[in-house]
């Protein structure tokens, strides 16, 4: 998804490299990245026999287990951007990158799956616009529905062309052989199994990525002397910047934001990341809330996004390590060990990966780390693809084309809508790569719409006043915010224009782009918020208290764990512990 | 009844996990020396994947196992009344 993990995005959509950075692949590795896509093929073909409707096509029917939904969960996630992008900005950020897990993900996990799932799910809703629809009214669920399904389209065109453009420079694939055999391949299986398949190959291509990738950690902390030889080169190369400590510790050098390379200060990090945007990610897109809403009952869906903390506690240690030893070798005297150099000349982080399995991985594990980049990729594609199926056929086709639409006809649109939001994905991938500027233009525009979402959800869940023309205005007040925001503020050392901010005048620069984004989505998040209270009072509310039964928390019967189940059976307790260890970790890095 | 995902998931990371042991014991161990520190890591980790695709296989088919125990009707079995 583009909204995510913002500062990921930057380093995703960089994909301009005509760079050297060959790996040597053998027949053996080819071999497995078959076997690999043989595999989830079949998958495909064997779930498309047990698919009955519409419900099982969009929503599994809901029937999966807590622990399937939960790998899904973070399986679609798991895309380009973040095994790429992640190990990109470590190498940049240092292991203030944690941040993006441990505070801009976690509480927000845990606060969906305690206190919104119980709104998701129980009210019924097929989607998260029509959550929408059910809470406010007609215009915001649409709103809400062509800006999702139009960025899916194009953050799956990302992966895409992020794909292609890897692939032709690490195996020498030809880019069109490649969009092809990803389209398809994906194609195939969510064609034929619908968001079963999709969610199943997810939970396979997050253990792929998971033991494919395990080895990168360890053979590179090996080399580097273990995690102290990994710390003490990393102070060496923060002191050298004047930033003492600031690649190895998270939360000391934020004091200012001249001690880091963030180029921000602690409340910038938590108000912006750990609150707007993170909870505006993860508790209102409908890429990751599907999975959930796919789970068999109310206690599996509000225990998935919290099963799912744990997995996503560890995903650091893949792609946050890797970045760090690509630093500690970079500094290492021996010079066995170097990335291609980016347009501006520095090193491209972007290749942290890829130049870390050349070195690492022979031939054999070489073709399994190759699968499981491919798996991060297409699990990012695949989940773009069912969420884009779903609220077209639901929130587009059915709502306005086609009410009267049969359960058989719904799923043979869902079936088309996957056929052509792939081949759109296609088109904004080719689009990337001919005009980069014009996709960084779209993401950040998706920003601007993105950024206060949040707040609408937030007070229609929590305060039964809000009316829809307030959520619907808010809405866009927010997303003004964010443009005007934008347009007088400026990184610093980037130029003034549409792309970096500045193009109105500059009144404020920041230490770097990320700085940028999180205070942007704080005041979007502001303006939405009080926006849509100020609108809502002052207009007539839309819906009854008791048409609100089920949707607002006040109208809304307490879903109460079951006492008799174990701790770890509860969304409560386990919540609670997830947190402790959260904040351990914390500590531990601090 | 729904495909059970640990079964498929088991199959191919057993033979993911055979793939890689069995080029581990035939490759040039020179690769080793150039790549992994000197450590056969396709054996290793072709170990390791061949265990977890077994583990998973294990988790599947106590669960059919289970699953035809709690489908049977009561009696069925000549130990119930």
């Amino acid at each position: 998804m583009l909204t995510p993990v913002p500062p990921v995005i930057a380093a995703a959509l960089s994909w301009r490299m005509p760079l050297a950075l060959r790996l040597n692949v053998a027949p053996i590795d080819y071999v497995i990245v078959c076997l690999y896509f043989a595999f989830v093929i079949g998958i495909g073909w064997v779930l498309r026999k047990q698919l009955r409707g519409s419900a099982d096509f969009f929503e599994s029917g809901r029937s999966l287990p807590a622990w399937i939904c939960a790998l899904g969960f973070i399986g679609a996630n798991l895309g380009a951007q973040e095994v790429i992008g992640i190990a990109a900005s470590s190498a940049k950020y240092g292991i203030a990158t944690a941040h993006f897990y441990w505070i801009g993900a976690i509480p927000a996990m845990v606060f969906i799956g305690v206190f919104m799932m119980p709104f998701y799910y129980g009210s019924k809703a097929r989607s998260v616009p029509e959550y929408l629809k059910l809470r406010f009214d007609e215009k915001t669920r649409t709103l809400n529905a062509l800006s999702f399904a139009l960025m899916t389209i194009f953050s799956s065109g990302i992966s895409m062309h992020a794909l292609a453009s890897l692939l032709q420079v690490i195996i020498g694939l030809d880019y069109n052989v490649c969009i092809a055999i990803s389209g398809l391949i994906v194609l195939v299986y969510v064609y034929s199994g619908g968001l079963t398949a999709a969610i199943y190959n997810e939970v396979v291509q997050f253990f792929l990525i998971a033991l494919g990738l395990l080895p990168l950690v360890v053979l590179g902390l090996q080399d580097i002397g273990g995690w102290s030889g990994l710390v003490s080169h990393l102070d060496q190369y923060a002191a050298a910047r004047d930033m003492p400590g600031a690649w190895s510790h998270a939360w000391g050098p934020l004091d200012s934001p001249a001690h880091n390379p963030l180029g921000i200060e602690w409340f910038g990090v938590v108000a912006g990341l750990g609150f707007v945007l993170s909870f505006g990610y993860w508790c209102t897109d409908f890429l990751v809330v599907q999975r959930a809403m796919a789970a068999k009952d109310m206690n599996a869906a509000r225990l998935t996004p919290i099963i799912a903390t744990f997995p996503k506690l560890l995903i650091p240690v893949l792609v946050i390590v890797p970045g760090l030893v690509a630093v500690a070798l970079l500094q290492r005297a021996h010079g066995d060990f170097s990335l291609p150099a980016a347009a501006d000349g520095s090193p491209d982080y972007n290749m942290v990966v890829p130049a870390m399995l050349a070195k690492y991985f022979p031939n054999g594990l070489l073709g399994i780390g190759l699968t499981a980049l491919m798996a991060s990729f297409m699990s990012g594609m695949a989940g773009n693809v069912t969420a884009f199926n779903t609220v077209f056929t639901y929130d587009i086709y059915q709502s306005h084309l086609n009410p009267g639409a049969s359960d058989r006809h719904l799923v043979a649109v869902g079936r088309a809508a996957t056929v052509g939001g792939l081949i759109l994905c296609a088109l904004a991938a080719y689009t990337a790569r001919q005009f980069n500027n014009i996709m960084d233009m779209v993401q950040l525009v998706f920003g601007f719409v993105n950024a206060p979402l949040f707040a609408i959800f937030l007070l229609g869940m929590f305060w039964r006043r809000a009316t829809g023309h307030g959520a619907f205005y808010g809405l866009l007040l927010g997303t003004l915010a964010a443009l005007i925001f934008h347009g007088n503020t400026l990184p610093f050392g980037e130029p003034a224009g549409l792309v970096k901010g500045g193009w109105m005048s500059v009144r404020h620069q920041f230490g770097s782009s990320m700085a940028q984004n999180f205070w942007m989505a704080i005041v979007a998040f502001t303006a939405c918020f009080f926006g849509t209270a100020l609108i809502s009072l002052a207009t007539k509310p839309s819906r009854s208290d008791s048409e609100l039964r089920g949707l607002v928390y006040s109208l809304t019967a307490k879903p109460r764990d079951d006492r008799q189940a174990a701790w770890y059976a509860r969304p409560v307790p386990l919540g609670l512990f997830v947190i402790a260890i959260t904040l351990g970790l914390n500590i531990l890095f601090w | 009844m729904q495909l059970d995902i640990r079964l498929p998931m088991g199959l191919l990371f057993l033979l993911l996990g055979a793939v890689l042991v069995a080029f581990g014991f035939f490759a040039d161990p020179v690769i080793y020396a150039k790549h992994s520190l000197g450590h056969n890591v396709n054996l290793i980790w072709g170990a390791v994947f061949a265990a977890f695709g077994a583990f998973m296989l294990w988790l599947a088919g106590r669960a059919a196992r289970r699953a035809v125990t709690e489908n049977q009707p009561a009696g069925a079995d000549g130990r119930h009344e």
